[in-house]
């Protein structure tokens, strides 16, 4: 099968099996930053946006995205003009292995753009599926904090 | 006239970096989705690998027939027949085959290895393979191990055995007042490191071959691979991709698979790439040994340990791997944090027809801590007496001796216990939860515990690590074999060597580990990494700066007396004279590429004695305190840690950010261990094997963490740091124990505390009572 797709805002034309999977559509077509640590939906290393909200691409067809946004963490920001979100992951020490970080990126991002001063319960429910096993979530609870102020502050 | 130099006022560029937060030096790569783990490497014409395994856990291979529809000749087909050098895989020993030949020791165990250029053609073509076998009775559990009705190992099923000894058990128990008496249990643990293992291998024109993946340790992936593919060692080049994790997972388990790749990539000469999914990792590779550890402690009435009988079993599953070395440390601290004045351990590892066992941060130790601070409570529970009480009057200090006759160095166990128990506010919140009423009960439990730094006894200097320090334009390249997997490694290397240069952090570049380049600082393991790499990098750095005095004082014609050096400047008598990469650039120029090595030096008042187990086993000990709230629904059972507080001691703290992250990390591994992470087994398979049956804590599981980093420098460490990265994990288990017990008033003795053993718990409680 053949369609196009907006990817981080650029339109590709991919070809991709039947039942093939948004993540594998994204990762063979060179958007590995769209990582795979289970394909069975339970770890969100594959998580992208899809229109805003987040998904695991590994439980998503790609047949079935129509003509709906994706975002992979590519998509926030560039290593010139880092999104805000992503320098609070560095600066809070939230990144070890990096393999949850794009997916924990995106979750952070859907999370405040609806909420977006969220208490540290609603921060812990908003992440809940996506695994780390490296930081105990520590770092990563005072990343989405402190992005939230960054986000602010740059309204 | 002498030429002048170029001096730059290097005190603006350089600063301290040891002991500073610095950024990590992956961060902004990782954060942008920019760094590339093995699956991300584009590799052109690359094909994939995959496995056949074995589906029982004992029997004979009687045929592997390929099914004759399928066209063999589009893809490459290995079993053992067609390997090209010893079916064995070098680790500590070599009793584990590449490819199971004749005989099959447990399910999953690979028979068999196809690579195609499709994912859907090699998905075929595992579905051609069947591989017909003849059931043998297997061998599932410590005590049928034991028990030796068949023998699957050895003719005794025993993979290791170690003793230690101080003074007289039997005598000092006639001493005591009580002697008490417990078994304690704890099961597998998966290591769920995020990105599975995974690993590419190109062949080479002159006829070797290169890895490149997921991995701790290249040198023994380099050992490995040059004894089973009977190669020299300039043949076999690996290489460490990003890693997503390892803890211990990616220690021993990827000789096996880089083999595997290397095999089907040398047969079918071009590129193949093995990329597990999920489920075909969580059944193969290795997890933590179960254990089953029994302790007879004599004690006086006021809780004073007169003499302690440890009698302890891992399973080690059905090859060796590294089951002799998790073995030995977990004999080593098999006693805890506590002064034995008599004591006998017995240590035994067993085979069973189960997935070999290997390294888990902690390798051994989280057992033995845990079963050690469980009798402690029991003692204290025995005796009528409070858990601190108890740990307090039998606490290690300064000067007091291992059961294996080290003499501790420091007061580290006392004082991160007492300030844990200030900070957590733990007898206050004893006594409040002990009111609790209704199905909710809160508990407050402590744990104690410490972890040896860098290898058992001689195990440092049979590796006697080495870096390279080499020079290039403005920079400094440090190539060493440690890896960074999240950790933190490349950071912290680079503050030390940056620190002992004396130049720039940026100036500094951590090489990606590459035997080709890189000699053998050992592997990335041990908690060694920081504290004893970190001080060969040290010696490295020493070594480089004498040979630049050495330049100047030739080039100046000045006395090396009278040379100093600092921030990155040489002086004579306070005059600088000449920077660093100035000095560097000359002598590249009149002779050649700068480059020095830095050597592992033993410190000479460290002994060992390998065959009695005595003697210094570790270079530092950093020691942990950890007092854990949790919520017990006595209804449900379930469990719910509120607050950890965490404190502990790793020595000088090189980069505070990163320590605390692997603080926080370990300690949640901790806890899952404790009450999360459940591995049953049946018929030798396990039933927790994918992400929807095996919970690890996600957010919502993560309690308050409260974590102070106490630092009590050690002499043998770079800059006086201890080894941090596995203690953290020791914790979690007893502490949940301990809490759930202040709860509820049941005794769990295995782990994972589950809803299941509490409420078989309660019941024997009731029956007890009726
Ligand atoms: S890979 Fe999609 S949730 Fe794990
Ligand atoms: S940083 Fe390793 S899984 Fe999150």
């Amino acid at each position: 099968m053949k369609a196009s797709f907006n990817i981080n805002g650029k339109v590709h034309e991919l070809e991709f099996a039947p039942h093939a999977r948004l993540l594998d559509l994204l990762r063979d077509n060179g958007f590995t930053e769209v990582k795979c640590g289970c394909r069975e939906g339970f770890c969100g290393a594959c998580s992208v946006l899809l229109d805003g909200e987040l998904v695991n691409s590994c439980m998503v067809y790609a047949a079935s995205v129509g003509e709906r946004k994706i975002t992979t963490v590519k998509g926030i920001g560039s290593i010139h003009e880092p999104h805000p979100i992503q320098e609070a992951f560095v600066e809070a020490g939230a990144v070890q292995c990096g393999f949850c970080t794009p997916g924990m990126v995106l979750a952070t991002y859907a999370l405040l753009q609806r909420n977006p001063d969220p208490t540290d319960e609603e921060i812990k429910e908003a992440l809940d599926g996506n695994f780390c096993r490296c930081t105990g979530y520590v770092k990563i609870i005072d990343a989405v904090k402190l992005a939230a102020r960054k986000v602010k502050e740059n309204d | 006239m002498v030429e002048k130099l170029k001096v730059t006022p290097t005190e603006k560029e350089f600063r301290d970096v040891v002991g500073k937060p610095v950024v990590r030096v992956d961060a902004w790569d990782k954060v942008m989705g920019k760094a590339e783990y093995i699956d991300d490497c584009p590799i052109p014409g690359c094909w994939y690998g995959g496995t056949v395994r074995s589906d029982v856990p004992r029997g004979r291979i009687v045929g592997i027939r390929q099914d004759p529809s399928f066209d063999w000749s589009k893809v490459v087909f290995v079993t053992a027949k067609d390997l090209p050098g010893p079916n064995e895989v070098a680790m500590v020993r070599r009793d584990m085959p590449v490819l199971a030949e004749d005989i099959v020791n447990y399910v999953s165990e690979p028979i068999a290895l196809v690579a195609a250029p499709t994912k859907a053609l090699l998905k075929a073509a595992l579905k051609a393979v069947k591989v017909e076998i003849e059931p043998l009775e297997p061998v599932l559990s410590i005590e049928e191990a034991l028990e030796g009705k068949n023998v699957i190992w050895g003719n005794d099923n025993i993979l290791a055995k170690f003793e230690v000894k101080r003074g007289d058990v039997d005598e000092a128990f006639k001493e005591a007042d009580i002697i008490i008496e417990e078994t304690y249990r704890t099961g597998h643990q998966e290591q769920l490191y995020l990105e599975p293992q995974g690993m590419v291998a190109l062949p080479r024109d002159d006829g070797g071959v290169e890895v490149v993946g997921s991995l701790q340790c290249p040198y023994y992936i380099h050992g490995a691979m040059t004894h089973a593919l009977n190669l020299p060692p300039d043949k076999v080049i690996i290489k460490q991709a990003v890693t997503g994790g390892g803890f211990g997972g990616k220690e021993d388990f990827p000789s096996l698979l880089a083999i595997h790749a290397a095999v089907l990539a040398l047969k079918a000469k071009r590129p193949v790439k093995i990329i597990y999914d999920r489920a075909e990792d969580m059944v193969s590779t290795t997890k933590r040994h179960p254990s089953r550890i029994r302790h007879r402690t004599g004690v006086k009435k006021d809780g004073t340990i007169v003499a302690q009988d440890v009698d302890l079993v891992l399973d080690g599953g059905a090859y060796t791997t590294l089951s002799i070395v998790v073995l030995q440390r977990s004999l080593l601290h098999a006693t805890g944090c506590y002064q034995i004045p008599n004591a006998r351990i017995i240590a035994r590892a067993v085979a069973t027809n189960t997935p070999p066992n290997g390294a888990f941060r902690g390798f051994g130790a989280p057992q033995s801590i845990f079963a050690m601070e469980r009798q402690m409570d029991k003692i204290a529970r025995t005796l009528g007496l409070s858990p601190v009480e108890v740990r307090r009057k039998n606490l290690l200090k300064s000067g007091d001796a291992f059961p294996f006759g080290q003499r501790v160095e420091d007061d580290g166990a006392r004082l991160v216990f007492e300030r844990a128990l200030a900070i957590s506010e733990y007898e206050r919140k004893r006594a409040e939860y002990s009111k609790d009423q209704g199905p909710k009960k809160r508990g407050i439990g402590v744990s104690l515990f410490l972890h040896g730094g860098g290898f058992t006894g001689a195990g440092e200097q049979k590796i006697n690590g080495k870096i390279k320090l080499f020079v290039a334009r403005e920079s400094v390249e440090l190539h060493v074999s440690n890896v960074e997997m999240g950790q933190g490694a490349a950071t912290v290397l680079t503050q030390i060597a940056a620190q002992g240069l004396q130049i720039p952090f940026e100036k500094v570049k951590y090489c990606q580990p590459d035997t080709s380049k890189a000699p053998d600082s050992g592997p990335t393991v041990a908690s060694r990494t920081t504290m004893i790499v970190g001080k060969i990098v040290l010696r490295g750095t020493e070594k480089l700066i004498m040979q630049l005095k050495e330049y100047v004082s030739r080039h100046f014609d000045v006395s090396l007396e009278d040379i100093t050096y600092a921030k990155g400047t040489f002086f004579e008598n306070g005059t600088p004279l000449a920077d660093f990469f100035e000095i560097a650039r000359r002598i590249e120029e009149e002779m050649g590429p700068l480059e020095v090595i830095g050597d592992y030096v033993h410190p000479p008042e460290l002994n060992w004695d390998d065959e009695k187990c005595q003697g210094d086993a570790y270079q530092g000990y950093a020691w942990g305190a950890n007092v854990l709230e949790v919520e017990v629904d006595t209804d449900t059972w379930e469990v719910r840690p509120l607050r950890d507080t965490v404190v502990v001691d790793v020595g000088t703290a090189i980069n505070p950010l990163l320590a605390l992250g692997q603080v926080e990390g370990g300690s949640l591994q901790g806890l899952g261990y404790g009450y999360l992470e459940v591995i049953e087994m049946e018929g030798g398979r396990y039933r927790n094997n994918r992400l929807a049956n095996y919970a690890i804590p996600t957010s919502v599981d993560c309690p308050d963490f409260f974590v102070e980093l106490m630092e009590i420098p050690c002499s043998r460490g770079a800059f006086g740091a201890k080894g941090l990265g596995e203690m953290p994990l020791s914790g979690g288990g007893p502490a949940v124990a301990s809490a759930i017990e202040h709860a509820t008033g049941l005794f769990p003795t295995r782990l994972p505390v589950t809803g299941e053993i509490l409420t078989s718990l309660e019941q024997e409680g009731d029956e007890r009572r009726s």
